[in-house]
């Protein structure tokens, strides 16, 4: 493979990895702090896809008003289901999550499918960023260097106020130690429901921005969910920072294994979460339970 | 005359040989899942709409049509093929989407003695390896498609070829039977094609090498949402605007529905039909719309043209029994609203019939909003499929009936149609949840 076409791969590799690393970075807050697997972010992901879909296209709104307002609406819808349905589970054993958020995935995927079809919705992306770029080696689509760079900007925003700043301090306070944070006069099961709606805002972005590149079908954020949860595991459960480096190396890794040995691009993946799993089972970023 | 007097034979004693007084066939197919909307319930409307004509024509003969769900997954096309003889009394079962559910339907059909017609399916298994006595394969195979469209497209022109498949059995054999075609049109291949993991989202690596080569076709076998995923980036990395063309294996009117007429406009491939084709399959398609609310698809026109074939030849046989319909389909020669120059080849139960290589049309050439294809050429009937004397059928059921390496396509291949998400072979990876 020459250096060239390695460059390129690379580049592939990052703008799956910015897909990965929205998606694992949504899936990382809501477990890490609300120790929740959610297994509806595909479906969210799908969700905001569509949502853009009926902004943008049937409602004539355009690209740039549909990729803010479609997040806020998934998230909104994130909150309603962490208010409604969650909630009621937090007493229960993890496996009720699971099955809750897998239920749901197959009511909003029918649903979807019963109001658009199985063969997905056609979307067109902004006229702004049509055409390509010349980095010098390559000529990349200007769109997917977006994508690229709104991925790299959103994830270290988030970083950024969970680690850094006060609001973040109280959400890791509260997912910490929920009785003594209340004591402070904190809300806590509010800051829950905002974190849980952030993160499904998050699955919402990422279906957005995927939307002019990917098929807008109902199953696809059922394929992409499988290798976000491997990035999750790989990063380490709930580890913000490991799940967005993870996202991206994952990109990479499999877009160069793609261009060496096809056949071996899906699997590489869960290969490499056998070896992490084997040799660091709390995930390369992550903390072994209790020492957090 | 003599069809008044063949009427009224058939009128009076009639009822007695229809096994429960009516011909009943079974719409066995996808209801739900990725299928549904090439296939699903439109074909039982198609097969439904079959049943009314055909009524009106033979007013003593009473048809009845139902639809059963297979869910996309093999084990479960058998248990409702099973069902559907044994409990509700089908004489024959058609349409069956997803080559591994048509090949589990056709053991069943054989050990009951039923007949199966394959529409939907694409795998040329089941005029080869996995041939039977009751099994037809009516409208399209993955044989006709490459070759229909590999020959078609290089003697217009398209002599530079680079071609990229997914990688199971159904796109293998795609591949390898596009390429042979080109090259025996006096085009050319000009570097292996390449494997792509399935299902996959991005093909940017493969587009890149595609403007790099700069072939004069570009061409995907691809299917469902992996081939949506290859025109939306075609377009992306802007190979149409550099003038290389894209020729497609499978295509059908829900995927170019799906992502809009534009983004393949000037994109080819081979229909056994298409509703602007002629007057009388326009006409038949604005029916369909009317009565289903959905514009047809070439493979649910395929389930009306195979219905009323069945029921032809049963109005022939002047009874529903299985042997004497079989002996009335083989050999047979038809035309018929929608299918043209017919013929059910009985050694190996292909059904050939002419079919035309298309275009995509952009949507200001569009005259209405199913016009979709512009008619390019017609590939007769006998030069359309695969030559008997490439066939590896043998009907006696002998040793070569069982899996035969040398059969085109593995019963394992989700093959056509589209298949990726295809949960039903094995060889799919990451079936979507509850699909």
């Amino acid at each position: 493979m020459s250096w060239q076409l390695l460059a390129i791969q690379i580049f592939n590799g990052l703008v799956n990895g910015a897909f990965f690393a929205l998606l694992s970075l949504g899936l990382a807050v809501i477990f890490g702090m609300l120790r929740i697997v959610n297994f509806a972010h595909g479906a969210l992901y799908m969700l905001g896809a569509f949502v853009a879909y009926t902004l943008g296209q049937k409602l004539s709104l355009g690209f740039w008003p549909s990729v803010i307002i479609a997040p806020i609406i998934v998230g909104v819808l994130g909150m309603i289901i962490e208010r409604t349905l969650i909630r009621r589970l937090a007493d229960l054993a993890p496996a009720y999550n699971l099955l809750l958020t897998f239920g749901l995935t197959l009511f909003i995927q029918d649903g979807v499918r019963l109001m658009y079809g199985i063969s997905g919705a056609p979307y067109a992306g902004p006229s702004l960023l049509a055409g390509a770029t010349n980095l010098g080696f390559v000529v990349f689509p200007t769109y997917r260097l977006f994508v690229i760079v709104v991925s790299l900007v959103v994830c270290f925003a988030t970083w950024f106020v969970i680690e850094r700043t006060r609001i973040g301090a109280v959400i890791r306070a509260s997912t910490e130690n929920p009785a003594i944070t209340r004591t402070f006069g904190i809300d806590v099961s509010r800051l829950v429901t905002l974190v849980f709606g952030f993160g499904a805002a998050m699955a919402g972005l990422a279906g957005v921005l995927a939307a002019p590149i990917y098929s807008v079908d109902p199953l696809m954020g059922s394929e992409l969910i499988v290798t976000t949860f491997a990035v999750v595991v790989i990063g380490g459960l709930g580890s913000i920072l490991g799940s967005v480096m993870t996202g991206f190396a994952v990109g990479v890794l499999a877009a160069v294994g793609a261009a060496l040995y096809p056949p071996i691009a899906n699997t590489l993946i869960f290969i490499f979460m056998a070896l992490v799993l084997v040799l660091r089972p709390q995930g390369l970023f992550g903390m072994p339970e209790g020492t957090r | 005359m003599r069809i008044a007097i063949a009427m009224m034979l058939a009128a009076l004693p009639a009822a007695a040989q229809y096994s429960g007084d009516v011909v009943k066939v079974g719409v066995l197919t996808d209801l739900s899942s990725v299928y549904s909307e090439l296939a699903g319930p439109g074909s039982v409307k198609a097969a439904e709409l079959a049943a009314e004509d055909f009524m009106k024509k033979h007013k003593d003969i009473k048809v009845e049509v139902i639809g059963v769900d297979h869910a996309n997954k093999a084990d479960i096309s058998s248990a409702k093929a099973q069902e559907m003889i044994d409990r509700d009394g089908v004489d024959m079962i058609i349409d069956i989407p997803n080559s591994a559910c048509a090949l589990a339907a056709s053991e069943v059909v054989k050990q009951r003695k039923k007949i199966l017609f394959v529409v939907t399916g694409g795998s040329t298994a089941l005029t080869n390896a996995k041939c039977s006595k009751y099994t037809f394969h009516y409208w399209y195979d993955n044989y006709e498609l490459a070759n229909g469209t590999g020959t078609a497209v290089a003697k217009a022109g398209g002599k530079t070829w680079y071609n990229i498949y997914p990688n199971y059995a159904f796109g293998k054999d795609l591949d390898a039977q596009m390429r042979k075609a080109v090259e025996a049109a006096g085009g050319k291949n000009i570097a292996p094609s390449d494997a792509t993991p399935f299902p996959n989202t991005d093909f940017s690596t493969y587009l890149l090498k595609a403007k790099s080569l700069k072939p004069q076709v570009f061409g995907t076998m691809q299917a469902g949402a992996d081939l949506v995923n290859v025109v939306k980036q075609y377009n992306e990395f802007g190979l149409k605007a550099e003038g290389i063309k894209l020729a497609i294996g499978l295509v059908t009117e829900a995927d170019i529905r799906g992502l809009g007429q534009d983004a393949f406009a000037g994109a080819q491939a081979t229909l056994s039909w298409f509703s602007h084709h002629d007057k009388q399959s326009e006409e038949w398609a604005k029916r369909f719309t009317k009565a289903f609310g959905k514009p047809p698809t070439y493979m649910q026109a395929g389930v009306y043209s195979g219905t009323l074939t069945y029921l032809d030849a049963v109005a022939r046989a002047k009874t529903d029994d299985t042997d004497k319909v079989i002996a009335a389909l083989e050999g047979h020669k038809f035309s018929d609203v929608l299918a043209h120059n017919a013929f059910i080849r009985p050694q190996d139960h292909r059904v050939i019939l002419d079919v035309y290589q298309v275009e995509v049309k952009a949507k200001k050439d569009a005259k209405d909003l199913d016009d979709l294809f512009k008619y390019i050429s017609t590939t007769p009937a006998e030069k359309a499929f695969m030559p008997l004397s490439e066939s590896t059928c043998r009907m006696d059921g002998s040793a070569a009936n069982t899996a035969t390496p040398a059969a085109p396509a593995s019963p394992a291949s989700p093959a056509a149609p589209g298949s990726p998400a295809a949960p039903a072979s094995p060889a799919t990876p990451a079936p979507a949840p509850g699909k």
